[in-house]
């Protein structure tokens, strides 16, 4: 079943094409890479499939409920409630974490779920605990986000979009703010949710991870999909754009 | 005269002060947040006029807008004034003119906050009004809370202003008092209650930094 599916994705910004008719579609319990220069268009491209950013045309269905439309060369959204109603089957991990550092680690986690979703309180506390011990963060319950590391407040950010119970989570950069050590806590984490089989868009600059966690990776540039494909079959690419993009990975 | 018998004469004054104070500080402070809104406006004429409005508060004396709002309904629509109306007349001229400084705070704390924080609530399902009440007006409170603290400090002063429409605050008495009296002591008493009255509001807005310091 197809949990996301995005056909001819255009958005411009001012004069500057940022997305020439993007089409991807993601699997359930799929884990899709998405790799590229900066300035190609990827994050772009998730802030269009999380409503950040309003795409200019094209279509975006969630596990198969169609959310914008094309209808006459522009993008339709739907009513606010459909909106409302499609942020319930995504998660979206920021770069810069962005916790809300008023609330308490645990605050971050259940506030949205009761108070939005209108869940059981006890059952989403008992949920948002399961998660922080399953980070390794089962101390830092009440903490504050400025009393942790910006590798634990990655964790909490990832528990905090878990907590919703997304269908897909889509990650923009996730590792970007983090030092090398800090980024192998958060890549174990992402790979451990790839074997519990979540459905996950990675956009990272982490080639080696992409190549080992993905079960396709994408390769954008200029605001086009150069090559979706599986990970052996871009890392052997022929064609001449990947392997230069590629090869600086590799040199440095 | 002593120091004891002054207070006393001054205490109907004092309790007037107080009064102008907190009604001031309860109508300028949600007005000031609307006129924040409006400041930050998508819409170009409801920006501008808000602009219009800050900068004639700001550059104008409250003095001066003290007794336009008094007056102005006799000048202006030939209404007849009644006494009553004089606090009333303070109550709105000091609610205008604090509002706008206010606005002009809220605007610096909100502008300040990261547009993160909006995506992070929007993606979690949060509606507009809950993203600022709940997410974004907290946080802004906390940056802003040394300003209003000023604000606020230099409210107490202005109270004084009052007796430009003659209106039977602490200040209007302790002139009275002196000029009958013969004596600056009921000024200087008056200068006391200032200080001592700001002392606690400064102690107050210190504690509530404090409460406001478990994160950063």
């Amino acid at each position: 079943m197809k949990i996301l599916e995005m056909n001819h994705v255009k958005k411009s910004f001012k004069d500057t094409k940022v997305l020439k008719d993007i089409s991807l579609a993601v699997e359930e319990g799929e884990v899709v890479s998405i790799i590229g220069p900066s300035g190609s268009g990827k994050s772009t491209l998730l802030r269009c499939a999380t409503f950040l950013e309003t795409m200019d045309d094209g279509s975006l269905t969630y596990v198969g409920d169609p959310v914008v439309q094309s209808v006459n060369g522009s993008a339709s959204y739907g009513s606010k409630a459909a909106q409302k109603k499609a942020c319930g089957y995504f998660g979206l991990v920021f770069q810069n974490f962005n916790l809300f550092p008023h609330f308490s680690v645990i605050k971050n986690i259940t506030d949205a779920p009761i108070r939005n979703q209108k869940r059981d309180k006890a059952e989403v506390y008992r949920e948002a605990r399961e998660l922080l011990a399953k980070m390794g963060l089962s101390d830092k319950e009440n903490a504050y986000p400025c009393e942790l590391s910006g590798g634990q407040k990655q964790r909490v950010s990832i528990a905090r979009a878990l907590a919703m119970k997304p269908k897909i989570l889509f990650f923009d950069e996730p590792t970007s703010a983090l030092d090398p050590e800090l980024t192998i806590e958060i890549l174990k984490v992402i790979k451990d949710l790839a074997k519990e089989n979540m459905t996950m868009v990675i956009v990272t600059h982490e080639m080696s991870f992409a190549r080992d966690v993905s079960d396709r990776i994408i390769f954008m540039e200029h605001g086009m999909i150069v090559e979706d494909t599986t990970p052996q079959a871009l890392f052997t690419s022929d064609n001449a754009r990947t392997r230069e993009f590629l090869g600086k990975y590799h040199n440095s | 005269m002593d120091l004891g018998t002054i207070f006393l004469e001054l205490t109907g004054g004092m309790l007037t002060t107080i009064q102008i104070f907190l009604l001031t500080l309860l109508f300028s402070l949600p007005l000031g947040l609307v006129i924040s809104f409006g400041r930050m406006s998508k819409i170009w004429i409801i920006r501008t006029l808000t602009k219009i409005y800050i900068s004639i508060m700001r550059g104008t004396p409250l003095m001066l807008q003290l007794i336009v709002v008094y007056f102005g309904p006799y000048y202006i629509f030939g209404m007849t004034i009644s006494s009553s109306y004089r606090g009333s007349a303070v109550i709105i001229a000091f609610a205008l003119n604090y509002a706008a400084y206010f606005a002009e705070i809220y605007r610096s704390g909100i502008e300040s906050m990261s547009a993160g924080q909006y995506e992070a609530a929007k993606v979690l399902g949060y509606s507009r009004s809950q993203t600022f009440f709940r997410i974004i007006l907290p946080q802004v409170i906390k940056r802003i809370l040394p300003s209003i603290t000023n604000e606020v400090i230099t409210l107490v002063k202005d109270t004084s202003l009052a007796f430009s429409i003659a209106y039977a605050e602490m200040f209007t008495q302790a002139k009275a008092l002196a000029a009958t009296a013969h004596n600056v002591i009921p000024l200087l008493a008056a200068g006391l209650f200032y200080y001592i009255f700001n002392f606690v509001v400064a102690m107050l807005m210190d504690y509530g930094e404090k409460r406001m310091n478990y994160y950063s």
